[in-house]
């Protein structure tokens, strides 16, 4: 077996990052997104639920949780596009002795947004849920005590997927505000940096005895616009949900358009703020695409409506599933959409939505997309 | 045995799985010097974070516990049999670390 080497790309090429089951993939193409090439796999047989292409502060640098299904999880990056990978040694993800905690699975990996004044920061979002942060570009971690103190934790109940801190919301201005979403217990704000506050008002919990409890929803994505930073989209397991208060208050979304408000990703347009993209599945208990046919919804108006757009993606007996982390947008206009299924196919857009092509089939069940502008 | 600043100190051999051994220079084997008395498996693993981390964390979380799916000899013996990580080793006996038979 011969390692994959590096990512051949050419500044303003796209990347897409392919974490599976059984290895990272990448995806590349030039500005026009037409023409794909595939490389990988990189960490054989471990499964990779987080993975990040940093180019920021100058650098271009991978940051990839693999979770081998023997030897534990490991966060690697590299600094040359893959053809090398440096673990730390030891290892710096790490619960503190005093916790008696160990990370199971790192869920996240993320660039903090506000390049100019916070280069160096990167978030980790583990299981058992925590949320980490990092100073120096992914090097070292440590815990967010004020999250992980919360008297909310010993009564949060792990999801399907474990008790994970998926979704992280760093402030784009580089404030202290930020957010993370946990399955299953809810988005959490914290607005001076330290104290952190559940906040899912309005969300409904049909599995809970109390239909509108402070904490315990499964959200299963949160995502913004930078523009509009009060404005969050939310998939919740049983519903869409739109906040402008970030996260005051909740209001459902998408009822009366989707085919079902049950789906697992939510990615906001990253050019226009009013514009987010769900992919709805039929529901708890069948978590596979509706009427056979794999169809991305898109809301132009915040929600107030949504259409489907499937012109390109397989429409007759596609029974797909796609992760709360499979879904993913470039930061070209029109935005590059790019989804991965279970069934390890890769689907992309180059107009945010409007036509799809299949970029990779075949891949093992896909965990993660993220994306990338080569700088 | 020899003594190290007044603690016995034994030889411990381990043997490692093959995906194991590309964190170990490539050493099929390592060869541990044990500060303990007796020698017991959570010894041997500490002397092994110490020497090779990157094969340590790999058998270990960092709570400390054995890994699932990770399995330790002395022996012929799974310590998950006998006393888990407080079995001791005897003098003389060496200690196979292996991947359990499990995943999809």
């Amino acid at each position: 077996m011969s390692e994959p080497g590096a990512i051949e790309v050419s500044a303003g090429d796209v990347v897409v990052l392919v974490g599976t089951s059984k290895g990272l993939f990448a995806l590349t193409a030039d500005a026009g997104r037409t023409t794909w090439t595939t490389t990988g796999p990189w960490f054989r047989g471990e499964e990779i639920y987080a993975a990040a292409l940093d180019t920021r502060n100058g650098r271009t640098r991978l940051l990839v949780g693999a979770t081998s299904g023997h030897w534990g999880p490991s966060v690697y990056r590299s600094d040359d596009l893959g053809a090398t990978w440096v673990e730390p040694e030891p290892d710096t993800l790490r619960f503190p002795e005093e916790t008696g905690a160990a990370v199971d699975r790192v869920w996240q990996l993320k660039p903090a947004p506000d390049s100019a004044n916070q280069p160096d920061v990167v978030y980790a979002g583990v299981e058992p849920a925590a949320l980490f942060r990092s100073e120096d570009g992914g090097v070292t971690f440590s815990l967010d005590r004020g999250l992980w103190d919360h008297e909310h934790r010993p009564q949060w109940q792990p999801g399907g997927g474990g008790l994970c801190l998926h979704t992280i919301i760093p402030d784009p201005a580089g404030g202290p505000r930020m957010a993370v979403a946990i399955s299953a217990a809810g988005f959490y704000r914290t607005l001076d940096g330290r104290t952190w506050e559940a906040a899912n008002s309005g969300i409904k919990a049909p599995f809970l005895p109390e239909p509108t409890p402070e904490f315990g929803q499964c959200v299963h994505k949160v995502d913004f616009h930078p523009s509009q930073p009060d404005t969050l989209f939310l998939q919740h397991h049983w519903g869409v949900y739109r906040s402008d208060d970030y996260g005051g208050t909740w209001t459902e979304i998408g009822a009366d358009d989707l085919p079902s408000t049950f789906g697992f990703p939510i990615v906001a347009d990253p050019n226009r703020p009013e514009t987010a993209y769900v992919l709805p599945l039929e529901g708890d208990f069948f978590r596979c695409t509706p009427d056979g046919r794999l169809r991305v919804y898109r809301t132009a108006d915040g929600g107030k409506t949504f259409e489907a757009l499937g012109n390109g993606l397989p429409q007759d007996n596609a029974y797909l599933t796609v992760l709360r982390d499979a879904f993913a947008a470039d930061a070209l206009d029109p935005a590059g959409l790019y989804l991965g299924t279970r069934t390890g196919d890769v689907f992309g857009s180059p107009d945010a939505g409007e036509s799809w092509q299949e970029l990779a089939r075949h891949l093992p069940p896909v965990l993660c997309v993220k994306t990338a502008v080569v700088r | 045995m020899r003594e190290d600043g007044g603690r016995p100190l034994s030889k411990v051999v381990v043997h490692l799985a093959a995906t194991l051994r590309q964190h170990a220079g490539g050493e099929a084997s390592v060869e541990l010097d044990v500060a303990a008395e007796p020698v017991t498996v959570r010894a041997v693993l500490d002397a092994l974070d110490r020497t090779h981390p990157s094969v340590g964390r790999r058998l270990r979380d960092e709570a400390g516990a054995v890994r699932r799916h990770v399995n330790v000899f002395v022996g012929q013996d799974n310590q998950r049999d006998l006393d888990g990580v407080d079995t001791v080793v005897p003098d003389g006996a060496e200690v196979s670390v292996m991947p359990a038979v499990s995943g999809g």
